[in-house]
């Protein structure tokens, strides 16, 4: 009679669940069964019967001990899986260190990412109206674009307080942050600090150490912070006494506020006086009006108000006050919005008038990095976990005879991989500790190891276990997977298949890696691009140095001699703002074939005579200001992009009309000169004279004095025309580096992580090689034996992986090009992305590749066959 | 006096043992049952009950020849043992007792109410 076998899939389903002492016998009940039942019912219904026999049997009292072997000593068995992975991490001593050095390294640098990730976000986070706060910003569209400006006119709060009251809670004025001289018993001291309007106090919930919030409200006073007050007045109390301003107004102290933190937008707000004094001092009630911006503005919005809400209803604010006073400002259709504070550290960038991020940027782009070195570390462990694990398969084997289930030996390996992880995190809260000062300075923060914060512990540890369970995991079901009878047999070869996912793990770490170098590279070459491009000027041997009494203004002439007497100077001017930010701007300019609707803006600078042979610029048409002509006092000397602006040809002779200030004639045209960012072009520039409403005297030092020399006679001329303030001064090239320096930082911190990147996967791959070269040592003798020679078998080594390598190189250049032309579309004014960079990253990675392999390669191929072939 | 837990199935499990006396085994035990109380009986239930049982003490098992009928698998063949005994007798003492203390009038059942 034709044997039948019942179902497959029940059968086995059976034999799986099935008590192992109840299963013979069960199994035969059913084998008789079923032959029985096909010979009556045939084959079809007796297979149905089987399988529900089957089902009905899956009961607890016959399915098997699923938690079987639990030990009565689970801590003796701990024990001794903790003795064994100690045992086996002090063997190899070799690949622990990579193991755990490479993982602590990855965690690292998780580590400083996520703390400053962590700052980023959390900036301003101290103020407790936090989300209530805004900053009041205006668009304003000039020739077709809209500008984005923080800068509001004086009447703006007062506007927006009589006419939404019932939406705000407080709107204020301030001034901008500006360092200003504070005198205490003929004691000097410079502070920074701003003038704003006495709600302030409440607005930013300043904690007041001593005095009370209201303290600002009296229009003679002074609140201090806590560290300006000490540096005043030391150990005395600060409270009533009184202090002068810039030597010419007198304040009380009425009280003393907690120093703001490093991560607020005003933590170099060290001194607050009071709005009310900033107008009176300096008559702004006549001197400005809705078309001079020269303020900030602050607002918090009622509690129980939504911030768009009021935003879009503020929006024509100006407009119609504009249009009611009378003035023609409106044709630069003004929008007033709010900016919430949730958003001013990282979404401040504005194009077109919309905020289109900003810092953020930044914040994923470290993020990102910070996971990829990670997984990196990760994938380097797995990777040499799994290819170490071949050397465990014999101890795997006979711990299997010996009655090992496999729960028993995968938490075996994973107490091992966990030993690891924590050994790398101890590690890595060393070496971040150590790195941290570094990392301050580089990235311009103030960051500490949150020693004290249990979520940093929290978060420490969830992540430390997250990633022993994620490295360790697949180790440690591998190698329990082993079939004891094939391994002890002595013949056996981890299978082909652990291969191919090695290789996509190293295909990936590298991927990343190079990936990182490209950008460095490029941001690099972008910092390089623009440092070179001509400014225009000559910068060199300038300084700076702001005029803080009218004694240089009123003699200018004879300052300008002395310093000339002493030889040191070679030329001197006064200008009103810096030559490395003229960011003032005016409007109000008509001239012949101008388009009637067009709301022009000139960037403007106020010169002395000899402004231009001092920067040494250089004049295209026309001439440059000459004592020689009284004429010059009305008149304009443009440059090369103003030219183009006022669309004219032949600029010099025709006159522009400047409001009421009258007309004023072009003499001019001088080469563009960069004095604002190096990343735009150009801006339409006027240069004209005024010796009154000047800031900043800038001196060109003689190349042939010495700079220290020159200083010292500089600064005795400059006591003798201003006796009552220090002399302070700065290089004008100096400053203009400075604007590199978000640029530098990246690039410094983008370098660090590629070639800690770099090294991760090259401690990856020299564990890899050194791996495979050990598993190849009989094949290897056997070729020598066969002729090859030391060069064969080096290079049938490295083949493979410097194979891996390109095709790295070659996946990380898409994505490479992606990213990098999308962050250099943040500069207008930008390099370009050769072909070369990829090539020569491409070249060094299989350089660095070689080197790496090359040790493992040629000590496998120099090795002695007779060694080699005699076997263990 | 220990309290003696038979349940209904698992005694008629236990009394089939006994009838079959040396040939109780599952595939055995569950025809008999089927065919002297004309009731479906699972293997798993059986199975389930002759494990309990075992467990229990009230049976012993001891393994058979195999057959190719079985794809080489022992029968377990199942005996009573002496404590099975005593609680089969327990039981059966008990419904008699309980049998006998039933009034004659509880059997005369009339259609009562509604």
């Amino acid at each position: 009679m034709m044997k039948h076998t019942p179902p497959r899939v029940p059968l086995r389903f059976f034999r799986w669940f099935c008590h192992r002492d109840l299963r013979d016998s069960i199994e035969g009940d059913l084998m008789e069964l079923y032959g029985e039942r096909v010979n009556a019912i045939g084959k079809r219904k007796a297979d149905w019967k089987f399988a529900k026999d089957v089902l009905l049997l899956f009961r607890p009292g016959i399915i098997r001990q699923m938690e079987g072997y639990q030990p009565a000593n689970n801590i003796g068995m701990y024990k001794s899986y903790f003795k064994i992975g100690w045992r086996n991490l002090v063997k190899n001593k070799g690949y622990s260190a990579i193991n755990i050095g490479g993982l602590a390294v990855g965690l690292t640098a998780a580590i400083l990412i996520a703390l400053w990730v962590h700052n980023e976000l959390t900036f301003n986070k101290n103020f407790e109206n936090y989300d209530k706060i805004a900053e009041v910003l205006q668009n304003q569209t000039f020739n077709g674009e809209v500008e984005t400006w923080s800068s509001q006119a004086r009447q703006i709060a007062p506007e927006l307080r009589n006419n939404y009251g019932s939406d705000f809670k407080y709107v204020i004025m301030t001034s901008w942050n500006g360092t200003h001289k504070l005198t205490f018993n003929e004691q000097d001291v410079r502070k920074s600090g701003r003038y704003m309007e006495p709600e302030v106090t409440e607005m930013l919930t300043l904690n007041m150490l001593s005095g009370t919030r209201d303290g600002l409200k009296d229009p003679s006073s002074i609140l201090l912070s806590e560290s300006a007050a000490k540096a005043i007045f030391g150990d005395l109390a600060p409270l009533g006494q009184a202090i002068q301003m810039d030597d010419k107004l007198e304040v009380m102290v009425t009280g003393v506020y907690e120093d703001l933190p490093r991560n607020s937008n005003f933590h170099d707000l060290t001194f607050i006086a009071p709005w009310e004094l900033y107008v009176t001092s300096e008559n702004l009630e006549e001197r400005t009006g809705w078309g001079n911006s020269w303020f900030q503005s602050l607002a918090q919005i009622e509690d129980n108000a939504d911030m768009d809400q009021v935003s879009l209803k503020i929006k024509d604010t100006k407009l119609n006050a504009v249009v009611a006073a009378g003035d023609d400002d409106d044709r630069f259709k003004p929008e007033i919005f709010l900016h919430p504070m949730s958003r001013w550290h990282l979404y401040s960038d504005f194009k077109n008038g919309v905020s289109v991020g900003g810092g953020i940027q930044y914040v994923w782009l470290f993020g990102l990095v910070g996971v990829f070195v990670l997984l990196l570390a990760c994938i380097n462990f797995i990777n040499l976990n799994t290819a170490r694990s071949e050397k465990r398969a014999k101890e795997v084997g006979i711990r299997k005879t010996l009655g090992s289930i496999r729960i028993q030996l995968i938490n075996q390996f994973f107490t091992e991989s966990m030993m690891v992880v924590v050994l790398s995190f101890i590690l890595s809260l060393v070496l971040a500790q150590l790195a941290l000062p570094w990392f301050n300075e580089v990235s311009g923060k103030q960051i500490d190891l949150l020693w004290s914060n249990p979520y940093f512990w929290m978060i420490g540890l969830a992540f430390t276990i997250l990633t022993g369970m994620i490295a360790g995991s697949f180790p440690a079901f591998y190698i329990s997977s082993f079939h004891p009878a094939r391994v002890l047999k002595g013949a056996f070869k981890a299978g082909r298949f652990s291969a191919v996912p090695r290789k996509i793990l190293v295909v990936a770490q590298f991927t990343v890696s190079i990936t990182l170098i490209i950008g460095t590279l490029i941001v690099f070459k972008q910092i390089q691009f623009t440092k070179n491009r001509p400014i225009g000027y000559d910068n060199i041997g300038v300084i700076s140095a702001p005029i803080r009494a009218d004694g240089i203004r009123d003699h200018f002439d004879a300052f300008r001699n002395d310093l000339q007497n002493s030889g040191a100077v070679k030329e001197v001017a006064l200008t009103d703002s810096p030559l490395t930010a003229t960011n003032v701007t005016n409007g109000g300019f008509t001239w012949e074939g101008k388009d009637p609707g067009m709301a022009e803006e000139f960037a403007t600078l106020r010169v002395t005579h000899e402004f231009g042979e001092m920067i040494d610029w250089q004049i295209l048409d026309g001439r440059d200001f000459s004592r020689d002509f009284a004429s010059d006092s009305m008149a304009f000397i443009i440059n090369e992009s103003a030219a183009k602006y006022l669309g004219m040809e032949n600029p010099v002779g025709k006159s522009l009309k400047w409001g009421n200030n009258g007309e004023y004639k072009i003499i001019g045209v001088v080469k563009d000169m960069i004095t604002q960012s190096p990343y735009s072009p150009v801006k339409q520039m006027l240069f004209f004279l005024n010796y009154k409403r000047v800031n900043l005297a800038h001196v060109k030092i003689n190349p042939d004095v010495s700079a220290t020399e020159a200083l010292s006679k500089i600064e005795t001329v400059f006591k003798k025309y201003d006796p009552s303030n220090a002399f302070e001064y700065s290089f004008v090239d100096q400053d203009y580096g400075k604007k590199f320096d978000n640029e530098r930082r990246i690039a410094k911190l983008t370098s660090a992580f590629a070639a800690l990147a770099m090294l991760i996967s090259c401690l990856g791959l020299f564990g890899l090689a050194s791996f495979i070269a050990e598993q190849r040592t009989k094949e290897i003798g056997i070729r020598k034996v066969m002729g090859a020679s030391v060069a064969n078998l080096w290079s049938m080594l490295s083949k493979d992986f410097v194979l891996l390598v390109v095709i790295s190189s070659l996946i990380s250049i898409p994505i490479a090009y992606h990213y990098l032309s999308s962050w250099l579309e943040n500069y207008e004014y930008r390099t370009s992305i050769s072909w070369w960079i990829f090539a020569v990253t491409g070249f060094g990675a299989v350089l660095i590749t070689l080197m790496t392999i090359s040790y493992q390669s040629l000590k496998a191929a120099l090795m002695n066959p007779v060694r080699s072939l005699r076997s263990e | 006096m220990k309290k003696y837990q038979l349940g209904e199935f698992e005694e008629v499990v236990m009394l089939t043992v006994g009838v079959l006396y040396d040939e109780a085994y599952g595939v055995s035990i569950k025809k008999e049952i089927e065919g002297r109380l004309s009731r479906g009986v699972s293997v798993g239930a059986l199975q389930t009950a002759l494990k309990r049982l075992e467990e229990k003490g009230y049976l012993r098992s001891r393994e058979g020849e195999s057959t190719e009928e079985r794809a080489g698998r022992p029968k377990k063949y199942f005996q009573i043992t002496a404590l099975g005994k005593r609680a089969l007798e327990y039981s059966k003492t008990t419904r008699e007792e309980l049998w006998k203390a039933i009034p004659n009038m509880a059997w005369d059942i009339k259609s009562s109410g509604i």
